[in-house]
């Protein structure tokens, strides 16, 4: 084997026990703020998978989206609003858990059952284009995938709108959904003393 | 086109000649030009210190760093081996494991982004086809790290400050990706090396600077905000943070965060002058010298002389500007965050999009003069 292939395998190994080991403690791990750093690390592998695959391109994007907009983005509202909050205990916990463990290993079973049907058609890794790709996903973006790529624009558009007059409720004199007058004062918490106060 | 100097090639030549195989020739030249650019980086830093330091002194009408060295040449260096044998203090309700990493993923994004900076056609570490697009896509991970140190201090200026830098970096991210990619649609290609030499073929005159006034104004603030320096060092604003994410830190966790500043500001330093100012072009094109000299392009002496013309070029347009940043460092006034979010939001960014239309429009009806 080729210094290069042995690389990759390494690569391959550390990056795939990243992503499993990361994924796991997103969803394990008690604290939220621990669970989303975890999730940037996770992108990042995910990422580092995409360069082993030649794909710089959609690589570096991964990475500038997922990680430097959406994970920062949840970080900041994890940051911002940093509630303690107790949960309530949920009724048939039991049971639910047996559920969705018994729904999870069918999904499992069945993704195997896919990936060992044979019908994958893997391309040449002579044949990848590389550098080239940049090129290539432009010119695909501006002819066979145009409506696509319109549609999700208008879609971030209306998410954009949708965020703007939620947070902005000033503007508007009634509810949207049930017609009521709104509140127009500020929504503050009631003031803490930080300092206990000397007797 | 001239290639130039190709230091790789010869290297593996002469491995070659004493019978080393191609693949552990290449293995072998792969740390060395990494180690060369860190080495650089970092004495990049030193210097950049020692200049803050003296324009400081002499914006304010003091004489600065003396005993230190001939002008105090050596008071960066006594700075770093104070910050060296500092005792690394952890708070004690501090999250330790995220407050160690924190500087660490400030850092090393900064430092991977050396990777595409040019000193020449062949000199730098590689010619990635992504080239700039890598920078904007590395510089976006800094905010965890500043947001991860601000969390894990457990101080509420620090988290102040992380979550200030967080929405900095955002919000000047966007003005920063369009203006460059007014440059990316002027050159068709993301690569820095063909950035660079679209803007040699007719030396001072083709620098993109010309072609891209409004874009370079554009870029040159959002990398001061994205550097964090002084009109925009909201984040670590003094007078009501303390020192932002910082606060905490001691040593040479504080090392890093200072260290990472600094490296950044060389780097937007750097690529400020590959992309607007011709890299390392001279402001008279090489070949015009050796046509009046009558030499052919290929002889070795001007190769060595081109290679050398052009690091000294890079280094010096950088240095230009970074002579700038600390200027305006010195004699600014730190704008209010609203200000600042202002700024980024409803300034730069229509002005950007405005100058992407307008580069796009020019492109279209003077392919000569904006690259067809």
């Amino acid at each position: 084997m080729s210094i290069a292939l042995t690389t990759q395998l390494i690569c391959f190994s550390v990056l795939a026990l990243i992503i499993v080991i990361g994924s796991l403690g997103v969803i394990l791990l008690e604290n939220i703020v621990y669970s989303a750093f975890l999730l940037g690390g996770v992108f990042m592998s995910v990422a580092g998978l995409y360069l082993l695959l030649n794909a710089s391109f959609v690589a570096a994007a991964q990475v500038l989206v997922y990680v430097g907009a959406v994970n920062v983005l949840i970080l900041f509202a994890i940051m911002l609003v940093n509630k303690k909050e107790s949960l309530k205990p949920k009724e048939y916990l039991n049971s639910r858990k047996l559920i969705s463990t018994l729904i999870c290993i069918t999904l499992l079973s069945l993704l195997v059952r896919v990936d060992l049907s044979k019908v994958w058609n893997i391309a040449n890794p002579e044949s990848s284009i590389g550098e080239e790709a940049t090129v290539r996903i432009g010119e695909h973006l501006f002819s066979d995938y145009l409506l696509p790529f319109e549609v999700a624009s208008v879609l971030l558009l209306m998410a954009m709108i949708g965020a703007i007059v939620l947070a902005r409720r000033d503007v508007m004199s009634e509810d949207i959904s049930t017609g009521l007058p709104v509140k127009q004062e500020l929504i503050e918490k009631s003031n803490e003393q930080i300092l206990i106060e000397k007797n | 086109m001239n290639n130039g100097i190709d230091l790789e090639y010869s290297f593996n030549e002469i491995l070659k000649s004493i019978g080393v195989s191609q693949q552990i020739a290449h293995i072998i030249w792969m740390p060395l030009p990494m180690l060369l650019v860190l080495i650089s980086a970092v004495i990049g830093v030193l210097v950049t210190v020692w200049l803050e330091r003296k324009i400081s002194a002499a914006a304010q009408q003091r004489i600065g760093p003396e005993y230190a060295g001939a002008l105090g040449v050596l008071q960066p260096i006594a700075d770093g081996l104070k910050l060296l044998v500092k005792e690394d203090i952890i708070p004690a309700k501090a999250d330790s494991l995220l407050f160690t990493a924190g500087p660490i993923l400030v850092l090393v994004p900064v430092i991977l982004s050396w990777l595409i900076v040019p000193f020449g056609q062949n000199l730098m570490i590689s010619n990635v086809g992504i080239g700039i697009f890598l920078w904007i896509a590395l510089s976006s991970i800094q905010p965890i790290g500043l947001l991860m140190s601000g969390y894990a201090s457990n101080n509420k200026y620090s988290l102040l400050g992380g979550l200030r830098a967080a929405a900095q970096s955002i919000s000047y991210e966007i003005p920063l990706a369009l203006s460059v990619l007014a440059i990316v649609m002027m050159t068709n290609s993301l690569s820095t090396v063909d950035i660079v030499n679209q803007q040699n073929t007719a030396g001072i005159f083709s620098w993109n600077v010309w072609r891209q006034p409004i874009g370079f104004v554009i870029f040159w603030i959002c990398a001061l905000a994205e550097c964090e320096r002084l009109p925009f060092d909201l984040p670590e604003a003094e007078e009501e943070l303390v020192a932002g994410y910082q606060t905490e830190y001691a040593g040479m966790k504080f090392a890093l965060f200072y260290l990472g500043s600094y490296i950044n500001l060389i780097l937007s330093a750097l690529l400020v002058s590959v992309l607007y100012l011709g890299g390392w072009g001279f402001p008279i094109p090489v070949e015009t010298f050796s046509a009046f000299l009558k030499i052919p392009l290929t002889s070795p002496t001007i190769q060595v002389i081109t290679a050398t013309v052009g690091i000294v070029m890079t280094i010096l347009k950088a240095y230009f500007l970074v002579f700038i940043a600390i200027l305006l460092r010195w004699t600014t006034p730190r704008v209010r965050i609203d200000q600042l979010l202002d700024l980024g939001w409803k300034f730069l960014l229509p002005i950007s999009l405005a100058n992407l239309l307008l580069t796009a429009g020019l492109k279209l009806a003077l392919p000569k003069f904006f690259g067809g």
